[in-house]
C-alpha cells in the first residue's frame, strides 16, 4: 500500500491526513508535504495517523523534521493516534514526550500549550 | 542453510517487499501472531538502515535476509554490502535528518530482545531472532 495524504484547514490549524505506510519509500513524500506547507506559512500543524497501517523510524523522522521547522516559526505539531502498535513506536524511541499526541482531531485542533 | 532467502537491490521501493516476505514466513514457521509486527517492523528497519548505509556510502550492492527456521527460534539475518561501520567518519559527516539511522537502531533494539549488530562480509550484519510459539499446522 502507498501513501495518501490530504490536508484541510480548521481554523489556524492544518489537519494533514496520512494513510497507508510510512517507510523508508513513502516518507520522502510526507516530508515534501510538511516542508511545503511551513513554506506556504502553515505553521500550527496536526497530523492525523488514524489511517496509518505503518510507520517505521524513517517517518518518525520525517516528523520529528517537520516538528523542527514549525517550532523555528514558533508553530506546533500535533498528532492524532489511537492505534496501539503506532504509539509504541514513539513509546520505545521516547518520542512521546517530544510530541503532543491526541485522541481525536477535534481534540488536537482546539488544543492549545 | 536459511529456509527463505532473499536479495534486492539497496533501493527503498524492496524494503515493502523483505517485510512481507518476513512476516509471511514468520507466521508459517509458527512465531506468535502478537508478535508478527514486531517483526515484520524489526525486518524493516534493519532493511531501511542498510538501503541508508548503501544510499549515504554510495556504494551499490545487494541485501541479504535469510530467514530461518532454527526449530525454537526464528532467526533474521539482514546483511549489506555498504563497506564496514565507520563510527568515526560517520560522526564526521552529514547527519541524515534527525538521526535516522539512530532512531531505526533504537526501535530494532528496542523492539527486539534478542539482537546483535556486527560487520558482515562486505558491510554490516544485524541478527534478530524470536521464539517459535508452536509448531504449525501443515495445510
Amino acid at each position: 500500500m502507498d501513501l495518501s495524504l490530504s490536508t484541510r484547514t480548521v481554523g489556524d490549524r492544518t489537519v494533514v491526513e496520512v494513510g497507508g505506510e510510512i517507510d523508508v519509500y513513502t516518507a520522502p513524500k510526507l516530508r515534501e508535504q510538511l516542508v511545503e506547507l511551513v513554506n506556504d506559512g502553515s505553521y500550527h500543524l496536526v497530523v492525523d495517523m488514524e489511517g496509518v497501517d505503518f510507520l517505521d523510524s524513517t517517518g518518525l523522522g520525517v516528523l520529528v523534521g517537520g516538528l523542527k521547522r514549525v517550532r523555528a516559526h514558533e508553530g506546533s505539531l500535533r498528532l492524532v493516534c489511537n492505534q496501539e502498535r503506532i504509539l509504541k513506536i514513539f513509546r520505545i524511541t521516547g518520542l512521546t514526550k517530544v510530541f503532543p499526541i491526541h485522541t481525536s482531531v477535534e481534540e488536537a485542533v482546539s488544543a492549545t500549550d | 542453510m536459511a529456509t527463505v532467502e532473499l536479495r534486492f537491490s539497496a533501493l527503498p521501493g524492496h524494503v515493502r517487499t523483505a517485510r512481507l516476505v518476513a512476516a509471511a514466513v514468520a507466521r508459517r514457521v509458527g512465531v506468535d501472531e502478537s508478535v508478527l509486527d514486531e517483526v515484520r517492523l524489526a525486518v524493516g528497519e534493519a532493511c531501511s538502515r542498510a538501503v541508508g548505509l548503501h544510499q549515504r556510502s554510495g556504494v551499490e550492492g545487494t541485501i541479504r535476509v535469510a530467514l530461518t527456521d532454527l526449530e525454537k527460534r526464528f532467526l533474521i539475518e539482514v546483511e549489506d554490502e555498504a563497506g564496514p561501520i565507520l563510527t568515526a567518519e560517520r560522526d564526521a559527516g552529514a547527519e541524515p535528518e534527525a538521526g535516522e539511522d539512530d532512531l531505526g537502531l533504537a526501535v530494532i533494539t528496542g523492539l527486539v530482545e534478542d539482537v546483535e549488530v556486527d560487520n558482515g562480509a562486505e558491510g554490516g550484519l544485524v541478527k534478530m531472532s524470536w521464539p517459535i510459539a508452536n509448531v504449525p499446522v501443515e495445510a
